[in-house]
């Protein structure tokens, strides 16, 4: 009887420990968007509107990032940070993700294909927004962990796969956004021709860590396309004019 | 204490040969698996391992004396043992520098490895400076021996990296200092002590182990450790020169398909390409030539192909040649005569073997030469002219991928080299830079400020109307033309950019309504940049966050954009990701300064704890004195080597040849000069011997600074052999007279104040590690004359600061 007791009282404590690490986390997802939502304010000029869209701030607010970095780095997973998810890979920093994300100007009926799982974080977010999600991985590794964990959160309507992203997945195209966070020497042309007439396609000029710009390419209803290029932050290089 | 009669030079050489080639080899593996500049920083503070045995043979000098020569064997034994052993832990410290400002645990880390890597040089240090304060009446022969030991050290690493992979030599200079520690046994008539005997045997057995398998773990986060791991890749092939590690990676399943900045508009697919990575980064490809030219047609979609649409161009120079890109480019558009010029041996050799079929053979075609040299040197010495000259995304190998210098110098993005360019171009000829686009505009708007300046310098009456500047999305194209660009020509640009959706930026007259239209940018930047150049310049460098001022031949930092009112800002941007506007190696280059120099106060203020008790006969100068003439010449010493090296850079037109012949003819010199004072002292005194060297020093030091010009002018043309004699004549009497004022003054302490032999030591050993860094820096922003004039002035404190024995 004791024994059991016990063992109940441990359950118990678990379950009730687990909830309060729940429901910190929430709160510190919360205070990341918060800040995300300060960023932008203070970037809008650059990136051409005045705040996120409310998909993307509630699909920020619902995805748990704690689950897509690695055990030791959980501490770190709400803050404004990239971090290191193995592989010699990162999970973007969550400001990045969120005004990609915003960028592409999606609708909740939208089919998006993402070229770079990494460790699923950005798919997560767009199937929070969108109604269906592609995304290639290129080393196998991630690629399984990211498609596991995906499930493993329950996320249907996110289909994975392990291969080349230069000829994107024809059998869903066309696309009304592709995002392609894979480092390239160039964007691959067959991508673009996946995207629809009136779609996005963003593409963040990475080096190591470091997201240097954006590159936002939207292709008009007649198939002619212009891009934008964005510098995420509040910067102007002239000092005395501004 | 008995006086040996022997004195241990060869074992000393030994050590101290050891102990640079120990230094310029880690220098080597830090940049393969991590990045050079993060590499100069760890091993620069890993030196003041010299500084930290000062001050422990001043705290433990007693004891170590009184168990001399064993000390001294024991602690050369310890050296060889440490050098393998400790860069194996080194390895297995997971220090990431990309994350270094965000989290705490790297510093910790980065301090690891000091303390790890600082041993085997303490080690080192302790049995030379053991050496010098037991033969303290031979100190200049000693000296001698050490400074020739260190020349043949950097000599022979140069060798030895011809030979082997980098790793592999780690044993071998563990070996020989272990050597140098039996030979001492046999030099010092020692009695073998057993355990002196098995610590020896030990160390050889751990070396000849662990030396036999000696990987490097490089970071997961540089290019080639992020390309192995998509499946199906494979390295092909490894090559291994002073210049650096060649890696040529397959990937069957996931094709490279790199072509920099490739137009959005063009739908093709390059042929299949192999990756050719230096030092695990830098990617470059080697294409397959394809069966048919047509093939090829996606080179016509770069930006670095509109000077094919502005002329016709027969004859064509191609500066780096690399991966064969713009030879592929050349081909295509039909260039009668192709000359390129490549650097790396090792790249030209993978081209005319092993894939000389794979490439089409290009590099042997009829219609193309290659010339394996450094570019500038071998345009300077071409009396050729031509229609194109064409250097895209090149990078040069500066004196520091000789391992000595954080920012690279680059001798191939100054004015002067402009100048030089421009000097050979046929009339109507191009000069076509193109560069990585940096968002906001850096390098780009350097380099147009590069081009307008030289273009003034050369006396060209107009020179906005001899400029176009074009970008796509990645990269960005500067044409320099001999001659006014016409309307055809700019017809024929518009046409260029619009089919291709790339932007022009300047051209002479260029409407604004035709900037910015089709990778569009929150404000015209690059246009305005360029209009600001040509309207405001001085202003406009002195409002624009990044430096952008052109860079000379006597500051050579082309990448050298960082400016200090910046900082603030960019920090405070880090959460919305703005830390990638951070110009890395300069900061990195400060922050090594700021800690040498504290870890310098450190070490040199804890042995004075220790002096308050010492007996007044050991110690009969003033310590004011000793600080400043060891500190100053440990400055002025490295100063002079670190403006020879540079200035000999475009003499000798290799970086590697000038770092082999500057450094070595320096040391063996400088140990000739310090033998010598010794004979002169006998005649003349210590004080009156080291001021002769000193006077030496100033005299030759401004004859080269108003004459060295005028010399290289005159041998320009000369062959290599020449130059390189030319130069050991010309280093060889500055570099004799900078051997004698260090020994004098240590000589000297050995007569009236030997306790104080250790800590001058160690004070020389942290000069010397913070001068390496501040030369850099003053280099930066005064210039390498400035170099030359800042160490002529540390000689001459030196000349009022000799330490005397106190009067009473």
């Amino acid at each position: 009887m004791r024994q059991k007791t016990v063992l109940l009282l441990l359950l118990l404590s678990i379950l009730l420990f687990g909830e309060s690490m729940e429901s910190s986390y929430e709160k510190a997802r919360k205070e990341m968007v918060d800040v995300i939502q300060r960023e932008v304010k203070s970037t809008r000029g650059y990136l051409g509107r005045e705040r996120l869209g409310k998909n993307v701030i509630d699909a920020m607010e619902k995805v748990p990032r704690h689950a897509f970095v690695l055990p030791m780095n959980r501490k770190y997973a709400y803050e404004n940070r990239p971090l290191p998810i193995g592989y010699g890979q990162t999970i973007s920093q969550p400001y990045i993700v969120a005004i990609m994300t915003d960028l592409l100007d999606l609708d909740p009926s939208d089919r998006v294909l993402e070229i770079g799982t990494g460790s699923g974080y950005q798919a997560a977010v767009l199937a929070e927004v969108v109604k269906e999600v592609y995304t290639i991985e290129v080393i196998g590794e991630l690629g399984v962990a990211a498609s596991n964990r995906l499930e493993k959160l329950g996320y249907k309507n996110i289909k994975t796969r392990i291969g080349d992203g230069y000829y994107g997945w024809k059998e869903h195209a066309p696309y009304d956004a592709i995002i392609v966070t894979a480092a390239a020497g160039n964007i691959p042309p067959p991508l673009l021709q996946q995207l629809k007439p009136g779609g996005r396609m963003i593409i963040p000029v990475k080096s190591l860590f470091q997201v240097q710009h954006l590159i936002l390419v939207s292709k008009d209803d007649k198939g002619a396309i212009t891009t934008r290029q964005i510098l995420p932050v509040r910067f102007v290089p002239l000092t005395g004019k501004h | 204490m008995p006086m040996m009669k022997r004195l241990p030079y060869l074992s000393l050489a030994l050590t101290s040969a050891s102990a640079l080639a120990y230094e310029i080899l880690l220098m080597k593996l830090f940049s393969v698996i991590q990045w050079h500049h993060f590499a100069y920083m760890i091993i620069s503070l890993a030196l003041l391992g010299y500084g930290a045995s000062g001050t422990f043979l001043a705290l433990a000098r007693e004891w170590l004396l009184k168990y001399f020569p064993y000390t001294y064997v024991g602690n050369i034994i310890l050296f060889g043992l440490t050098s393998m052993l400790c860069f194996i832990a080194a390895q297995q410290i997971p220090f990431n520098p990309l994350e270094i400002l965000w989290e705490m645990k790297q510093l910790f880390w980065l301090l690891g490895l000091y303390l790890l890597l600082s041993l085997p040089f303490f080690f080192a240090a302790n049995a030379v400076g053991l050496a010098f304060i037991y033969y303290k009446a031979d100190i200049s022969k000693l000296y001698a021996a050490d400074l020739f030991g260190a020349g043949l050290g950097s000599f022979g690493l140069l060798g030895l990296l011809y030979l082997f992979f980098p790793a592999s030599i780690l044993q071998f200079i563990a070996l020989t200092a272990l050597l140098g520690a039996l030979i001492s046994f046999k030099e010092l008539c020692l009695k073998p002590k057993t355990g002196l005997i098995l610590l020896l045997a030990v160390s050889v057995l751990t070396v000849l182990f662990l030396g036999r398998e000696n990987t490097l773990k490089i970071n997961e986060y540089k290019d080639l450790s992020q390309t192995l791991r998509i499946s199906g890749t494979k390295i092909v092939e490894e090559r291994s020169s002073p210049l650096g590690i060649l890696t040529v990676v397959q990937s069957p399943d996931v094709p490279f398909r790199y072509v920099p900045g490739l137009s959005m508009a063009s739908v093709m697919e390059p042929p299949d390409q192999l990756a050719v990575f230096t030092n695990g980064d830098g990617m470059r490809v080697i294409t397959k030539f394809p069966q048919k030219m047509e093939q090829l047609g996606y080179l016509d979609y770069q930006t670095s192909a509109l000077a094919y649409h502005l002329g016709n161009l027969q004859n064509v120079l191609i500066l780096g040649a690399g991966g064969g890109s713009e030879i592929l480019q050349a081909l295509y558009h039909k260039a009668e005569v192709i000359d390129a010029v490549e650097i790396d041996p090792q790249m030209v050799d993978l081209f005319r073997t092993k894939y000389a079929r794979f490439a089409g053979n290009i590099y042997d075609k009829e219609n193309v030469t290659v010339h394996t040299e450094e570019a500038r040197g071998f345009i300077a010495s071409s009396a050729q002219k031509y229609d194109l000259i064409q250097m895209s995304m090149v990078d040069s190998f500066g004196a520091s991928s000789a391992g000595l210098q954080s920012l690279n110098e680059n001798y191939l993005y100054t004015v002067e080299a402009f100048q030089l360019y421009l000097r050979h171009l046929k009339p109507g000829g191009y000069l076509s830079v193109t560069r990585w686009l940096k968002l906001p505009p850096r390098d780009t708007l350097k380099l147009f400020a590069t081009a307008l300046t030289a273009l003034e310098r050369n006396g060209v009456e107009d020179p906005k109307k001899h400029l176009v500047l074009i970008r796509g999305w990645q990269t960005s194209t500067l044409i320099v033309k001999n001659g006014i660009f016409g309307s055809t020509e700019i017809e024929q640009l518009e046409h260029f950019c619009d089919d291709r959706f790339f932007d022009t930026v300047y051209y002479d007259g260029l409407l604004k309504s035709k900037v910015n239209q089709y990778n569009i940018l929150e404000k015209p930047y690059f246009y305005q940049g360029a209009l600001s150049l040509l309207e405001n310049r001085e202003q406009f460098f002195s409002d624009y966050k990044f430096d952008i001022r052109p860079a000379s031949d006597d500051r050579p930092y082309f990448y050298h954009l960082f400016k200090w009112k910046t900082l603030g800002e960019i920090f405070a941007l880090r959460g919305g990701g703005g830390l990638h506007l951070l110009e890395w190696g300069y900061l990195v280059l400060i922050a090594s300064l700021l800690q040498a120099v504290i870890a310098s106060i450190v070490l040199i203020l804890l042995p004075l704890v220790r002096y308050r008790k010492a007996k007044k006969h050991t110690m009969a100068t003033s310590k004011k004195r000793v600080l400043l003439y060891f500190f100053v010449l440990g400055l002025g010493f490295l100063f002079l080597e670190i403006y020879f090296i540079q200035r000999f850079i475009l003499f000798l037109s290799h970086p590697l040849y000038t770092v082999a012949v500057v450094l070595t003819s320096f040391l063996i010199f400088a140990g000739l000069g310090s033998s010598y004072s010794k004979r002169l002292a006998a005649l003349k005194g210590y004080r009156k011997s080291a001021r002769y060297g000193i006077v030496g020093i100033v005299i030759f030091g401004l004859f080269y600074i108003l004459t060295l010009d005028h010399i290289f002018g005159f041998l320009l043309t000369q062959e290599a052999p020449v130059k390189i004699a030319a130069s050991v004549v010309l280093i060889a009497p500055l570099a004799f007279a900078m051997g004698m004022p260090f020994p004098m003054g240590l000589s000297e302490l050995g007569r009236h104040s030997e306790s104080l032999i250790p800590w001058a030591w160690g004070v020389n050993g942290c000069a010397s590690v913070i001068s390496a860094v501040a030369a850099t820096l003053v280099a930066i922003h005064f210039g390498f004359t400035f170099v030359m004039f800042i160490a002529l002035f540390f000689y001459l404190v030196a000349y009022f600061t000799f330490p005397l024995q106190m009067k009473g």
